[in-house]
């Protein structure tokens, strides 16, 4: 279990770094798209089945995929220009560091942080229990109301600012 | 078992790569790219949280599911946006895009 969550550790993060760093954006879409498929495997660790199916299904099998047609929408721009990055990248490298170890600090300090996870009830359904909580009106039915409002309001507002109206 | 520093540290590291992007790329697809990448450090800590504190109360998974509808609403709205400053502008390098700076 530990090596397995060393292996994904890594894996997440140098793909990571490729997706910030790599010329082509092509080939940064499909090393994001091996970053979620390594946090899908840490949700289906941490015994979240449901959420690492949506992760596969949403974000690889829809936001990635939409990253790359951008990318091929707007191509003429990845050639030319040389740098990915910007003249002041190590401002930049400064200031994530420095928010890494504040992150780290501030963690560190706190007590349950050792902390090791909690019994998991053994006829305890987590899907069935999330899709109760998801539908239940003294829980979260508003929010997951709202959420498909502003979704439905986003992806209408896409569509106005993107289509092509002359 | 792991614990529950390891996925923290984890997050940090993820979250600190994606505000390195969002910051040092020029290309604004590649700066949503950045975004996508800080979503993700703040599901897994979220996930984290519900797996070692309290298993039987869904608050953690329900946010992250949250989290998932407002990334998809972002993304949607974002390279709209960036597919329309293209068809306008002809680059979408952000260094470029400065029709509102004087």
């Amino acid at each position: 279990m530990t090596i397995l969550f060393l292996i994904i550790a890594i894996v997440i993060l140098a793909s990571a770094v490729m997706v910030v760093t790599t010329r082509n954006l092509v080939h940064a879409a499909l090393w994001l798209i091996v970053s979620l498929f390594g946090v899908a495997v840490l949700f289906a660790m941490l015994n979240a089945g449901f959420l690492a199916v949506v992760q596969v299904v949403v974000y690889i099998g829809a936001i990635a995929i939409l990253f790359i047609f951008a990318v091929m929408l707007t191509r003429r721009e990845m050639r030319g220009h040389g740098k990915p990055l910007n003249n002041n990248w190590w401002i930049s490298a400064l200031l994530s560091l420095l928010t890494f170890g504040g992150l780290a600090m501030l963690l560190s300090n706190w007590d349950g942080f050792s902390q090791t996870p909690a019994d998991f009830p053994s006829d305890f359904d987590g899907v069935a229990e999330l899709g109760n909580a998801l539908i239940d009106p003294n829980q979260f039915v508003l929010p997951f109301e709202v959420a498909s409002i502003l979704l439905v309001a986003a992806l209408v507002g896409a569509v106005y600012i993107a289509s092509n109206r002359k | 078992m792991i614990p529950l520093s390891w996925y923290l540290i984890l997050s940090a590291a993820l979250f600190s790569i994606g505000l390195f992007g969002v910051m040092a790329r020029r290309n604004a697809i590649a700066i949503l790219l950045g975004i996508e990448l800080m979503f993700n450090a703040v599901n897994i800590n979220l996930v984290a949280f519900w797996r070692y504190l309290d298993p039987t109360i869904m608050n953690g998974q329900v946010f992250a599911i949250i989290v998932f509808a407002v990334a998809a609403a972002e993304v949607a709205v974002g390279l709209a946006l960036v597919i329309s400053v293209y068809r306008n502008r002809k680059t979408v390098v952000v260094d470029d895009l400065d029709l509102l700076k004087w």
